[in-house]
């Protein structure tokens, strides 16, 4: 068995991200991501890896942009308000075809909020946040050996399907120090052929998201949701708990699922059968599943550290099937054990 | 036997007509950078950062490879292209509104952390794409659409000077204001983009060459009058000299 | 087994560590565990602490709120946490710097010199070894003594590594200077 260490969130990322073979990083300071640029800043240079910190976190999500154009793998990291000046960059590289993965180390909101974890990015993330019908992949780790699993795997499916991939953790797991096993590094990663290399040898290559035509954006349009429809088919990912004779489901990601937990132990040691079930994409959401297990439950509590986002995806899911009910805690709370008892208690 | 006194750059795309209008320095300044590609042999290792403007189909004119930038933002892509691909040439080309409005920051930092790329800054003193809106080299007193009585220098400040800003920071290792006036000008246009090519192969660092140039559809003038216009109101306010060459040994 | 604390002090008290240390040793004994600093604005100003979660279970929120046990270093940290300590709760208090007395008659209060033990093994930054060597006297449910000085090794930075056997010292005289 591998040995655990005790790892921050935020440096098992930047450990992940080099494992994932990525030596190309553009960032901008913000709380409470700081330890993965910083982390990298120092290891970047034994490795021939680039570090730069941007002047703004537009230019940062442009560096990516360009060296993801170039053929590398790259990323940014950053946390709410930054993410939303990174908005964008990926609306460009969705539109040009170009991975890349961002982590989101969510704090609260709106404005400069506080630097607490949160989980109110959730409509960003999945529902665009920039312009133009696009998607990125959300992966929503609940703990620090996740959140570095997470980071690798968002590097393959970004680099798989060309596509923006999004790590949305929250303050708390970048912050929190947990056991971890690190993943092993990748032995090479994938080549790039559509790259922007200089066309010596070659015919000219653009990358670009610009189609003037009303016709030939539609059709890119088009191509964007059959690959968007490829996605949804293959790489729905979630996790359940419990929920095998649940009479009652919560649903929850993050750092609220793990509170979730503890609570449907609670509730179980006083005879009252609760399950857990944890998208672990927010996009693609396991829809299909949540509305399989709405049929057998008596009624779904969903838990946010929002006020109420997620909740959305999970009644469109479940339909007139049963009630979705919605915990939501803002401001850098977490959800408290005893407050989820109570209320699925009140359900009886 | 003949001598051939003229041929089409290979650089630049022979069977595509560009959609600028008549008289636009735009055309004129790609000529000349597929001509120097072709004379420095150079077309198969540079890549382009488009702007969003005017040149934001520039790709599809020079036969070279192509990425598309946000608008203002080709600073910050070519930072990202030539950090991956230090080997190759990395070219942006940007109008007055992309690289000093929007794209300020992105423009004077990448010149900051000398970013080993060359930039091409077409300056007509007007938002062309959009349809002729103030840019942030507009003339005091320069009738635009959103300034309709004239910009107010009061109101919206003086123009900005591209290469004195940039002029202020240490990295920077070429700057050069040209013009395209007339034909000695857009000779010295050429060998400034030359120069500026030829820094890059031997990659010296960052490099700027603004270009002033008309605009007859939004400028709203002939191409003749615009021509004087420029002379008259822009080459004043906008000195063509070599404001920075780090190239030139002062000390011989 | 379920045990939240906080650790409190000044910045530069080893606060972090302290609390880093207690994670690594529980974690190789097999238990769940958590440690989350305070962060951000929170850290300036001179006090540091860090919430930590020992447990059998898996850790479900890493933040501590009512803690079962505080270690404070400090006064400001001492009137800051034992309002906040659970009923019962313990609190470890470091009598070299805090000559305040604890004002609850509800928790179990521990008093211990610790920079005067730092000092005695000749270190001027050893105290917050002093407090892990009571913690684990006082809650052996956290760690062995042994697991906590193992610890050393993989919690210190490359930096201070030359310091464990002197660290290793104090955490066993504190250790055994508590009843």
């Amino acid at each position: 068995m591998k040995k655990k260490i005790l790892m921050r969130g935020n440096d098992a990322v930047a450990e992940a991200v080099i494992r994932a073979g990525c030596r190309h990083y553009y960032g901008y300071p913000i709380t409470p991501q700081n330890e993965i640029p910083e982390y990298l800043a120092q290891k970047f240079p034994e490795l021939g890896g680039t570090f730069v910190q941007a002047e703004s976190e537009i230019a940062a999500a442009c560096m990516v942009l360009g060296s993801s154009a170039a053929g590398v793998r790259t990323m940014t990291s950053t946390s709410s308000p930054g993410m939303t000046l990174k908005l964008e960059a990926i609306s460009y590289m969705s539109g040009a075809r170009l991975p890349c993965v961002i982590v989101n180390v969510m704090r609260g909101g709106p404005g400069l909020g506080n630097i607490a974890g949160s989980q109110s990015d959730y409509f960003q993330a999945t529902k665009g946040g920039a312009h133009g019908d696009y998607q990125s992949i959300v992966l929503a780790p609940e703990n620090v050996q996740e959140f570095a699993d997470q980071t690798m795997l968002a590097f393959d499916l970004s680099d798989k399907y060309r596509v923006v991939a999004m790590v949305l953790g929250d303050g708390y797991l970048g912050q929190m120090s947990e056991p971890v096993v690190l993943p092993d590094p990748v032995q090479s990663v994938p080549k790039k052929p559509w790259a922007l290399t200089g066309k010596k040898g070659r015919d000219q290559q653009v990358l670009a998201s610009l189609r003037l035509l009303p016709d030939a954006l539609g059709n890119h349009n088009i191509d964007l949701q059959n690959l968007y429809a490829e996605i949804t088919k293959a790489e729905v990912r979630f996790d359940s708990y419990m929920t095998e004779d649940a009479d009652y489901l919560i649903v929850a990601y993050g750092t609220c699922a793990r509170v979730s937990r503890t609570a449907i132990k609670a509730l179980r040691n006083s005879g009252i059968k609760v399950g857990l079930f944890r998208p672990i994409t927010l996009w693609p959401f396991p829809s299909a599943q949540i509305g399989e297990l709405a049929k057998k439950v008596k009624k779904i509590l969903t838990i946010e550290m929002c006020m109420g986002q997620m909740v959305q995806d999970v009644r469109l899911s479940v339909g007139c099937k049963t009630e979705v009910d919605l915990y939501g805690v803002a401001g850098g709370v977490i959800p408290d054990v005893d407050k989820i008892v109570e209320r699925i208690k009140s359900y009886e | 036997m003949s001598n051939k006194i003229y041929e089409f750059p290979k650089s630049i795309k022979k069977d595509v007509i560009p959609h600028y209008c008549g008289g636009c320095a735009h055309g004129v300044v790609h000529k000349l950078i597929g001509q120097v590609m072709d004379e420095l042999g150079i077309q198969g290792d540079v890549i382009l950062a488009a702007p969003v403007g005017c040149a934001v189909f520039a790709y599809r004119y020079l036969d070279i490879d192509g990425l598309e930038s946000p608008h203002g933002r080709a600073g910050a892509v070519a930072t990202g292209l030539k950090r991956a691909h230090p080997d190759k040439i990395v070219m942006t080309y940007q109008g007055d509104g992309d690289l000093l409005a929007i794209g300020a920051s992105e423009t004077l930092h990448a010149a900051n952390r000398g970013e080993g790329i060359v930039t091409f800054f077409v300056n007509n003193a007007i938002y062309g794409m959009t349809g002729g809106q103030m840019a942030p080299t507009t003339m005091p007193g320069q009738v635009s659409s959103t300034t309709p009585f004239g910009r107010k220098v009061e109101d919206a400040g003086y123009p900005m000077k591209g290469c004195e800003l940039l002029n202020t920071l240490e990295r920077p290792y070429y700057i050069e204001r040209c013009s395209t006036h007339d034909v000695k000008h857009i000779l010295k246009t050429k060998a400034a983009i030359k120069k500026a090519f030829e820094y890059q192969k031997e990659n010296k660092g960052y490099c700027l060459v603004e270009i002033l140039g008309i605009c007859t559809t939004n400028w709203g003038m002939g191409a003749v009058e615009s021509t004087e216009w420029l002379i008259k109101e822009m080459l004043p306010y906008f000195p063509l000299k070599v404001f920075r060459d780090k190239g030139v040994r002062t000390d011989a | 087994m379920h045990k939240e604390m906080i650790i409190a002090g000044f910045g530069g008290q080893g606060v972090l560590v302290a609390g880093k240390i207690a994670c690594i040793a529980a974690m190789t004994e097999g238990k769940h565990v958590s440690h989350i600093p305070s962060y951000g604005a929170e850290m300036r100003g001179g006090t540091a602490h860090c919430g930590v979660v020992i447990s059998d279970e898996p850790v479900s929120s890493p933040v501590v709120v009512n803690p079962d046990i505080c270690m404070v270093f400090s006064t400001p940290s001492l009137n800051k946490f034992e309002p906040r300590l659970k009923k019962g709760g313990i609190l470890i208090y470091n009598t070299s710097l805090i000559k305040e007395k604890p004002k609850r008659d509800d928790i179990v209060a521990i008093a211990i010199d610790a920079n005067d033990i730092s000092l005695k093994h000749g270190s001027k930054n050893g105290m917050n070894m002093a407090m892990l060597g009571a913690l684990v006297k006082k809650v052996p449910e956290i760690a062995k003594l042994d697991s906590l000085k193992a610890a050393l090794d993989e919690g210190m930075t490359e930096r201070n590594k030359k310091h464990n056997p002197t660290n290793a010292t104090i955490m066993t005289d504190a250790y055994n200077l508590i009843s």
